[in-house]
């Protein structure tokens, strides 16, 4: 047995745009433990719902994280409808479904790039990226945001999509969706990639659902778990199964995420078809008393938002539990008895997002 | 000292930010924006810095770091506060952890507005820095003193 080394990796790190910080106790070039701390971007925004109003909070939510901003503003909103009992006509549903979908790319797209970028495949990196635009070019037409769009509040959609906007879009998506193929294609094919990735951070089915797994991490290991299954928006209507892979390793989370990229190409698709012309939002009066509790599939896993409203303007108590939070246990799980050359692929394959997790 | 305008170097450091802005300056950096081309990199090693760009507001944590980053930067040396919570604390300048923006911790020569701050913002905000790394430069090279390390002290 060698001596034992320290090596921290993090706050600041080339391979992490966020803060968090691991240390990293090795045995060689072999890490043999990985104790995380974390921190550094909490924030305290469960407790501003005591001081913005429920209308206000929607906007508030939806800066939880920039990557998956749209899933929390639709998140909360879900959750303080189902207590104010509200209807949200059918459109709005549809709207929130497409756009949901299409943030699901972006952050699968973005995500791509980034683990390119962690096993040094510069290339891939930036070829991810600029499909990424692309797709914030038409999020950007249709909400008017890049990454915080503002499009969903409590009640419906605040904006629609009108119908030669919404053919453009499609025609847009399907001749993104073919460019896609050529970076996929890459990460699902080349030998280098396959080289870091396969066989590297495996986690046995059981082990992940005894973690807490959640998400694409989860479905790598063989366990069909989608919260979009559940029902909520207007998810029933639409025909899809969860994306499941076997093998556990980094390739099989790769390969799971390549694939829901192009499940949510057909998302959209299956939502333009059935969207029918009608209002997208309710008109809200009153204030939730009552309590819930939401669960959506953000493009990192499951999310649950709880509300709990006391009649008046404010809620009593907000509650985010992000899948980054849930991956956190698998991911420690994974860094033992591993080469530290592999450290930041594995850090980087449970798509980590921690403004989500510290809020 | 036209070698800044061929080659700034960034370092960038989420201090508390919810992503929106980091992902944005990290799109600065890839294709339709590409700064690369100009020869801004976004290295990991502060020795190496000449630009810092804080994005989020700054809680007690990350106060430290960002000290620690920012004394380990040689002279000359600019900071960027890309977003609203850098600027002020944003949104989230009523919640209990958040101290404030950039600016209750380190000097900031150059505020980018936004939330999230758009790319091409960004650029511009890096495009304004460097004129005031010239300029701090061309006083370095005068004589001046090099300004002292900024404490840790609140």
């Amino acid at each position: 047995m060698g001596a034992r080394t320290i090596i921290p990796f993090g706050p600041q790190h080339p391979v992490l745009p966020e803060p968090i910080h691991l240390d990293l106790v090795l045995e060689d070039e072999k890490v043999v433990e990985a104790i995380p701390s974390i921190g550094f971007i909490h924030r305290g925004l469960e407790r501003l719902a005591e001081k913005k109003d429920i209308h206000e909070m929607a906007y508030v939510s939806e800066r939880i994280c920039g990557i998956c901003s749209f899933t929390h503003g639709m998140g909360y909103c879900t959750a303080i409808e189902a207590v104010m009992k509200i209807d949200v006509p059918e459109r709005g549903h549809y709207l929130r479904m497409i756009w949901s979908e299409m943030s699901r790319i972006h952050s699968h797209l973005l995500w791509a790039g980034l683990l390119a970028d962690g096993f040094g495949f510069e290339n891939l990196f930036m070829q991810s990226w600029r499909l990424r635009e692309r797709i914030l070019d038409l999020i950007e037409e249709t909400t008017g945001g890049r990454v915080i769009f503002g499009s969903c509040k409590i009640g419906g959609s605040r904006r629609d999509i009108a119908d030669d906007v919404m053919a453009r879009l499609l025609k847009e998506l399907a001749s993104l969706e073919k460019d896609c193929h050529a970076i996929t294609d890459t990460f699902m094919e080349d030998s280098t990639v396959a080289k870091r990735t396969r066989g590297v951070g495996v986690i046995a089915p059981d082990d992940a659902i005894a973690l807490g797994a959640v998400g694409p991490m989860l479905r790598a290991s063989g366990v069909a778990s989608d919260s979009r299954s559940l029902g909520y928006a207007l998810y029933p209507e639409l025909s899809f199964a969860p994306i499941v892979e076997k093998d556990g390793d980094c390739w099989a989370r790769t390969a799971v995420r390549v694939r829901e990229i192009y499940q949510s190409f057909d998302l959209i698709r299956q939502c333009a078809a059935k969207m029918k012309p009608g209002p997208v939002d309710v008109k809200v009066s009153g204030n939730p008393s009552g309590e819930y509790w939401a669960r959506l599939e953000q493009p990192r896993g499951e999310v649950i938002y709880y509300v709990k409203g006391n009649g008046t303007k404010n809620l009593e108590r907000y509650r985010v539990r992000t899948p980054t939070f849930a991956n956190v246990p698998p991911l420690v799980h994974m860094l033992k008895n591993i080469d530290l050359a592999d450290v930041p692929v594995i850090v980087l394959t449970i798509d980590p997002c921690i403004s989500c997790t510290e809020r | 000292m036209s070698f800044f305008k061929k080659s700034p170097w960034l370092l960038h450091y989420d201090a508390s930010s919810c992503n929106g802005c980091d992902i944005e300056v990290l799109a600065c950096l890839t294709p339709v924006y590409d700064v690369e081309r100009f020869g801004i990199v976004n290295t990991g090693n502060p020795k190496h810095a000449d630009i810092l760009v804080i994005t989020g507001s700054v809680n007690e944590p990350t106060r430290e770091v960002i000290l620690n980053l920012y004394n380990q930067m040689p002279h000359p040396k600019v900071v960027v506060a890309v977003g609203v919570c850098a600027a002020t604390g944003g949104i989230f300048r009523d919640t209990y952890n958040v101290l404030g923006g950039v600016d209750t911790v380190l000097p900031v020569d150059v505020y980018v507005p936004g939330c999230a701050a758009r790319p091409e913002a960004i650029i511009d905000g890096v495009v304004k820095a460097l004129g005031i790394l010239e300029t701090k430069a061309a006083a370095l090279k005068a004589g001046a003193a090099e300004p002292a390390a900024v404490e840790g002290s609140k």
